[in-house]
């Protein structure tokens, strides 16, 4: 559903939101992966939480990059297609 | 004499400062702020240089790969770094390409403080992320490097922009954010299925089996790593980012970031998924052919100059792609490796002159370069001898590398290869020579150039012609590739 989010919706914040979730939906997946013993590993947790800091740090980047565009151009959603 | 037990254990701290080094300069550089930060990247760089090249030396005498694991912690909660054959090349190619820029960028920012500001902490980060990617020996490390390569460049990208070079960012951002998500998930089923992210303990378990799950995994590491990479049909976001940005980040985008994920799926495909990655080898190969064809046509077709640049580096990709079916018969790594570092040097000495052209005419329409042959003759060599290893024309590196490539392939009697490579060296010869073209016609009356720096154009022409150069010393380069590929 992110994947979808992220190609298809215009506006940015709403890609943006997307892309937090499948980020989510991924580290769902590595850490219940990891889990299926009772014992908790704490490798993947510490990836995950690797994880988590960069995806803050790409999500505080793009609203950033967002607003910014918002401000010079203002609109909040990208322009369709390319020129050349 | 040194003993080799020493040499090896300098070359680990090295090893380690190759991706500490530009973290340090870029910290500097953003607590000096502009104008003297530079002071501070460029003999960072050049440290950087002789390190990488003093680790290749070692590698060549010793014949043996360089582990480090940094602050004596070992997997899985460490980070490893690993420097072989193939990683140490890409490492050189980087600090080889990126300190002529450093020097280039300087120049190129006099009097554009707000700019540089953010160039120089940005471009020591995406160093830092570089060499890490190429050093690192586990899935994880690689996507947390891979994710700083991409933060760094997209901020690159939009540092100081205008709305389009903010929108082509962001258009980056999401490609880049669904690539390292699409390969995050990736590593997330293998360690899953096999409860370890280390290369070199994958590789064995891979060979001996692959569960449904490990396949899903390599599909979906394969496919956001093209993303990130721009392989045809994903390029839709690599022209604006590329073309929209100054001159030297869209050389350093171009000839470096690209090639890092390139790289990543080389160095995956011939080593954890070695045994399942041949059903699908001419995924790759495909697309890496449409790549050339549509990129050659779209830069024939294109009216701006970097535009024009940034499809021709859609084309090259795909040379690099062509190599994936041939790498079971001998010389296709080679071949791979030398087309990395002839696009590498071309492309970065191609954006660096064409800079140079936008600056000296205020604008960046090919149509506006009539009569520059008389005023600015360096330039538009260094952009001809670019030309010259894009096409593939002896003695360059080009031409070595698409050798190599076409000779990988008659072994193999892979004849379509070969032509896709033949056709693609003539589309390279037609877009060059509209440019170089259109600057010999005679310039209206009332052209006005405005002065530049003379040392932006040599090192402009300095790029193009390691390019050239490089094709008539390949040997150490193969060399270095052939040490530490077992172990």
């Amino acid at each position: 559903m992110g994947v979808c989010g992220v190609l298809l919706l215009r506006h940015l914040l709403r890609r943006i939101l997307a892309f937090n979730l499948m980020g989510s939906g991924a580290f769902l997946v590595l850490v219940g992966l990891a889990q299926r013993d009772d014992i908790a590993n704490p490798v993947p947790q510490a990836m995950v939480l690797t994880g988590i800091v960069v995806a803050v740090a790409a999500t505080a980047l793009a609203l950033a990059l967002a607003r910014r565009y918002h401000h010079l151009s203002g609109r909040s959603s990208l322009p369709e297609g390319g020129d050349d | 004499m040194i003993d080799p037990a020493s040499a090896l254990g300098l070359s680990e701290i090295l090893l380690a400062l190759l991706v500490a080094l530009p973290l340090a300069w870029a910290v500097l550089a953003f607590a000096l702020g502009p104008g003297r930060s530079g002071w501070v990247a460029v003999p960072g760089l050049a440290l950087q240089l002789s390190i990488a090249l003093q680790l290749a030396a070692t590698a060549i005498d010793t014949g043996t790969a360089i582990h480090h694991q940094v602050g004596g912690w070992g997997a899985p909660l460490g980070i490893d770094l690993r420097g072989d054959g193939l990683a140490l090349a890409m490492v050189l190619l980087t600090q080889v390409v990126a300190l002529p820029l450093a020097l280039y960028a300087r120049l190129f920012y006099l009097g554009r403080g707000e700019e540089e500001a953010y160039f120089w902490p940005l471009t020591g980060l995406l160093v830092a992320g570089l060499n890490g990617l190429f050093l690192s020996a586990d899935l994880f490390n690689i996507y947390v490097t891979l994710e700083l390569v991409g933060l760094a460049a997209v901020g690159l990208v939009a540092a100081g922009g205008k709305a389009p070079q903010l929108s082509a960012a962001i258009n980056y951002l999401f490609a880049t954010l669904l690539g390292s998500m699409a390969y995050l998930l990736g590593v997330a089923l293998i360690h899953g299925a096999y409860g370890t992210v280390s290369i070199a303990t994958l590789t064995p378990l891979v060979t001996a089996q692959a569960p449904l799950a490990v396949w899903l995994a390599g599909l979906l590491m394969l496919v956001g790593l093209m993303i990130k990479t721009a392989l045809f049909p994903f390029h839709g976001w690599l022209p604006p980012a590329h073309g929209g940005a100054p001159a030297p980040v869209s050389a350093l985008l171009s000839a470096l970031v690209i090639k890092g994920t390139f790289y990543l799926v080389l160095r995956l495909w011939t080593g954890p998924f070695a045994a399942i990655a041949p059903v699908v080898e001419w995924l790759p190969a495909a697309l890496g052919s449409g790549a050339i064809l549509w990129g050659s046509w779209r830069a024939l077709r294109a009216t701006r100059i970097k535009m024009l640049i940034a499809y021709s580096t859609v084309a090259q990709l795909g040379y690099l792609f062509l190599i994936f079916p041939l790498l079971e018969g001998a010389g296709a790594i080679e071949a791979g490796v030398m087309q990395a570092w002839a696009h590498g040097l071309a492309k970065a000495g191609m954006f660096a002159a064409a800079g140079v052209l936008i600056r000296a005419t205020g604008q960046d329409l090919i149509g506006g370069l009539a009569g520059v042959v008389g005023r600015m003759p360096i330039t538009l060599f260094a952009f001809g001898l670019a030309g010259v290893s894009l096409m593939g024309l002896p003695p360059s590196s080009g031409f070595l590398a698409k050798w190599l490539l076409i000779e990988a392939a008659l072994i193999q009697e892979q004849w379509h290869l070969v032509a896709v490579v033949l056709s693609g060296g003539l589309l390279a010869a037609l877009y060059v020579f509209k440019v170089i073209r259109q600057a010999f016609l005679a310039p209206p009356e009332d052209v006005h150039l405005a002065p530049v720096p003379r040392n932006l154009e040599w090192l402009a022409l300095a790029l193009s012609a390691a390019s050239i150069l490089l094709g008539l010393r390949g040997v150490e380069l193969m060399a270095l590739l052939v040490t530490g590929e077992v172990g």
